[in-house]
């Protein structure tokens, strides 16, 4: 065991924010590069499908 | 092609088809995500919780699970891309193309993690966010190749084309590869040298190359997932009028 609270674990020793900011930055570019092109797909989808639909008219 | 069994060739053929390849990655992304998943919580318990803290650095050094896995990633997605470039350019495969493009934004932000997780690192460590030292200088090189290839793709139109464009500055850019890693050895630089890829015993305690390894293989999933998603739009957009496209949608309506 390392640490010995939540609070102590938080503060990294100190280094928090060097800590934490890395962490949360990671996350979020990592987030970032599965979400978009999911949505990106999804819209594409959408696009085709209303495109085939006034062609089927 | 003797020395290949043969059910490894079919699967690549079958990977090869448009169809084949979208329906197949749809149906092996939950278990992609489900291995991640587990890898990360394993990596990260180990890493932020288990481990102790470093004796000269504290706890700062805990941000070498992300640092150190994502400077790896940056080399092997761009040797991959490169790769995959290459057999686009020689054998005209449309997946292998669609792979090298899908490839560079994961590679780029891996590329840019390193770079900010380290500079967040050096600051309180080395006292400076930023050296133009050779480590840091190759790795920023790194990042503009993959910038490059972004970019390149998209001011081509014709995408085959665009292809084989990226796929020759991929190709150039690998020289870079081999200077960013050997660059700590090379040069005496600011940055530390390597602990874990050292011929003889790695210089770093098992309780923290475990949590390293994990996360070095937790990204390699990561990888592996955000491709295969940049890739499923790559591929729609290229084959949009294709009969296998239009087929899913109709399903898709009634």
């Amino acid at each position: 065991m390392t640490f010995t609270s939540l609070s102590e674990f938080f503060a990294m020793g100190g280094y928090a924010f060097y800590v934490w900011t890395s962490y949360g930055l990671t996350l979020i570019v990592l987030l970032a590069n599965i979400i978009i092109p999911v949505w990106q797909r999804k819209q594409f989808l959408r696009s085709l499908s209303l495109k085939q639909q006034r062609l089927d008219k | 092609m003797f020395l290949i069994p043969d059910v490894v060739v079919r699967f690549f053929h079958r990977m090869a088809s448009p169809p084949h390849f979208y329906a197949f990655t749809a149906r092996l992304m939950p278990w992609l995500v489900v291995i991640f998943v587990m890898l990360t919580a394993a990596g990260l318990y180990g890493g932020l919780y288990l481990a102790p803290p470093d004796y000269q650095q504290g706890d700062s050094y805990r941000i070498i699970y992300i640092h150190v896995p994502s400077a790896w990633m940056s080399l092997f997605i761009y040797v991959v891309m490169a790769i995959a470039g290459g057999i686009g350019l020689v054998w005209r495969i449309k997946l292998a193309e669609i792979v090298a493009i899908s490839s560079a934004p994961v590679g780029a932000s891996f590329t840019f993690i390193a770079l900010v997780t380290g500079s967040l690192w050096g600051k309180p460590m080395w006292g400076t966010w930023w050296v133009w030292d050779a480590r840091l200088t190759s790795e920023l090189i790194l990042l503009f190749l993959y910038l490059g290839v972004i970019g390149l793709y998209g001011a081509i139109d014709d995408k085959r084309v665009a292809s084989k464009a990226i796929a020759i500055l991929a190709l150039v850019g690998v020289v870079n590869i081999p200077i960013i890693h050997y660059s700590v050895e090379w040069w005496n630089t600011l940055h530390q040298g390597p602990t874990v890829t050292k011929m003889d015993k790695p210089s770093i305690h098992v309780t923290m190359l475990v949590p390293l390894l994990l996360m070095a293989l937790s990204f390699k999933f990561y990888y592996i997932i955000a491709m295969l998603q940049r890739a499923r739009v790559e591929l729609l957009q290229r084959e949009r009028n294709a009969q296998w496209v239009k087929n899913m949608l109709q399903e898709k309506q009634s």
